[in-house]
């Protein structure tokens, strides 16, 4: 169904259509303030961030972000003034505030981690969800309705529920805190939304290209990889994202299951903190840094988000 | 003439690989591929489950892994049922599903059924709305802690804007009262375009034809929206809350960092009151058995809600 076809008889009239304009802009607006604020913040000096009223025009920093990057300490000004001159934004910038670099922050290797275990989990997630999606989608599996649906129950015990067996599991077999054990976990969890998912996307391929090709001499397994995959890829790239966001956003496993090495991001950037408290513009630079990607991959999935939030259960 | 023969036997001649699969059967290809993912969710899934099952018949602790394990029979299940701490954090969690999904669909169901007038723009203005429910829980709702302040808080400035109330007194985390709305709120505010995206689809599957025949039978437009509008995008409506109910039972990020189930015990849901019983106070075994009774809640809840679905979807 085209989405500018015109309703006929039953068109809203201008004025309900400026009014309903009206109101949906005015939600977007407000409910987009509290991300531009993360943004408008993360440029803000700290003192800036916590002026009052809050500051909607400001002298931008980079201070939040050279204080995410980096741990620093405070020295007396006899001793920075001891010191060459500055060697860059960030070393100028704390040295204001009597500080020097000391060394890099955790935010990078967690932010590593968290690009590791993101895409770790959604290449097993996908590679095995499209095999078992073919193999449902073709092939009379006994009870087929049941495993589908075991498949999709594991996605309802709630996490920490979840997250008490596979603690003790994971300490008794080395994985607590790794990268492995996470992908492992984060596979798991994905794997049903793409089974799911996928199931529907190459349901919708006729079964003809491949009986054709079948004919034409190709195997059972050479069909499904020279006819299937590649009418499959926008589906399994929209599965991807899907897989990608939910272990790119999780938090609860990664805050009861890792600690150090195998930490990802979003446990650890409300861990910032500068002196006397939260340290708001190196956490808000945290945050944009984290949330830039997922933005990019709403924008290219916004046809797909439906099928993908119902677990193929509304396809539009 | 030699050459095309050699050729064409080539030709006949499947590959040794290409002969292996072919001599597999589609029955067995079949479980070939779907084999892995069951392997899986049976290791990491069912395995701690059965697990997690039989500890919860036990006084196991996971932080004293030396000490014996004895076999309590029923008394964890017996000691949760009469715990007056466990039902408290029930109601509490009862209460956020309640308010969050009765807001959710209200305002998601008129976000929805404003778009669908396809006002100019309404596509790039759907896609600003989807935004914040893309985003991690946690992260985000991290965030909004430093909104809420009492004085810096942007929230907190915009209340007393609009209501005149000091901002230094508007403590939405810290007071009794607001502290649960303050997590309602941002939950709201994430989730609304969730449900709204799916009625959304429900309100475009409705056909076309069907408002003729009212506007031709000349039914008022609220006649059409309670008799056509309403029913037929029911199914959606409710597919909408059952994913939402199920996510909002679960709910554990945004708490955990908004409040941390504070002040008090105000909004102490039941996944924060496992995570504390389980790695705080280490009752492994105590834990385990609460976490059967949530999972045996959740799906004989959604047990029932997807059999009424059903009946809905057929009327």
């Amino acid at each position: 169904m085209s989405l500018t076809s015109a309703h006929s008889v039953v068109a809203p009239s201008a004025i309900s259509k400026r009014v309903a304009g009206t109101i949906i802009v005015l939600y977007a607006l407000i409910s987009i303030v509290p991300l531009l604020w993360i943004f408008a913040t993360s440029f803000k000096t700290p003192p800036d961030s916590i002026a009052y009223p809050p500051k909607i025009l400001f002298q931008p920093s980079l201070e939040g972000y050279c204080n995410l990057f980096s741990t620093r300490t405070r020295q007396t000004p006899e001793y920075i003034n001891s010191l060459g001159p500055a060697t860059g934004v960030c070393d100028e910038t704390v040295r204001k505030r009597n500080m020097v670099i000391a060394g890099p922050s955790n935010f990078m290797p967690r932010f590593i981690n968290s690009l590791i275990i993101a895409f770790g989990s959604t290449f097993c997630a996908v590679f095995l969800g499209t095999l078992s999606a073919y193999g449902f989608s073709r092939f009379k599996v006994p009870l087929a309705d049941d495993l589908l649906f075991f498949i999709l129950s594991t996605r309802m015990m709630p996490p920490i529920a979840v997250a008490i067996p596979i603690y003790l599991m994971y300490r008794e077999l080395g994985l607590s805190d790794t990268a492995l054990g996470m992908i492992l976990l984060y596979t798991a969890v994905n794997v049903s939304l793409a089974v799911w998912l996928l199931k529907g996307f190459i349901d919708e391929i006729p079964r003809e290209y491949e009986e054709a090709a079948m004919i034409d001499g190709y195997t059972r397994l050479q069909a499904f990889w020279r006819t299937v995959l590649p009418q499959a890829t926008t589906g399994i790239a929209a599965t991807a994202i899907f897989c990608l966001i939910f272990a790119w956003n999780e938090y609860a496993f990664a805050a009861l299951l890792t600690s150090g090495t195998a930490q990802t991001a979003p446990p650890f950037i409300p861990t910032i903190i500068g002196e006397g408290g939260q340290d708001w513009p190196a956490v808000a630079a945290g945050t944009t840094i984290f949330l830039v990607p997922i933005l990019v991959f709403t924008i290219l999935l916004r046809k797909q988000l439906l099928r993908g939030i119902t677990f193929g259960a509304v396809r539009k | 003439m030699l050459n095309r023969t050699a050729d064409s036997v080539a030709r006949a001649t499947p590959e040794p690989l290409a002969r292996k699969v072919r001599g597999i059967s589609d029955k067995g290809l079949a479980w070939l591929f779907i084999s892995p993912t069951i392997l899986l969710l049976l290791a990491i899934n069912i395995f701690p489950l059965f697990w997690a099952i039989y500890l919860s018949f036990t006084n196991y602790r996971a932080n004293r892994p030396n000490e014996v394990v004895r076999n309590v029979g029923l008394a964890n299940y017996k000691r949760i049922l009469g715990d007056q701490d466990i039902w408290i954090a029930m109601q509490t969690t009862a209460h956020f599903v309640f308010w969050t999904i009765l807001l959710q669909t209200l305002i998601g169901f008129t976000l929805a059924w404003l778009i669908d007038r396809k006002f100019r723009g309404h596509a790039f203005w759907t896609t600003i709305i989807l935004v914040p429910m893309m985003l991690s829980p946690a992260v985000v709702g991290n965030f909004w802690r430093f909104l809420y302040e009492p004085q810096i808080g942007l929230f907190a400035y915009a209340i007393s804007f609009v209501t005149g109330i000091p901002a230094t007194q508007i403590g939405m985390l810290s007071n009794v009262s607001l502290a649960p709305w303050s997590i309602v709120i941002v939950d709201t505010w994430m989730w609304t375009p969730y449900v709204m995206l799916i009625c959304l689809a429900g309100l475009r599957s409705i056909p076309e034809y069907i408002y003729e025949a009212a506007e031709v039978d000349r039914a008022s437009n609220w006649r059409q929206f309670w008799s056509i509008t309403l029913p037929m995008a029911l199914p959606f409506i409710m597919l909408a809350v059952l994913f939402r109910g199920i996510e909002n039972f679960k709910m554990f990020d945004m708490v955990n960092l908004l409040t941390g189930g504070g002040p008090g015990s105000t909004t102490e849901v039941a996944s924060i009151t496992l995570k504390r019983q389980a790695f705080e106070s280490w009752r492994t075994g105590y834990s385990s058995a609460f976490a059967i009774i949530l999972f045996v809640a959740v799906f004989g809840l959604a047990n029932i809600y997807v059999k009424a679905l059903n009946k809905v979807k057929q009327r």
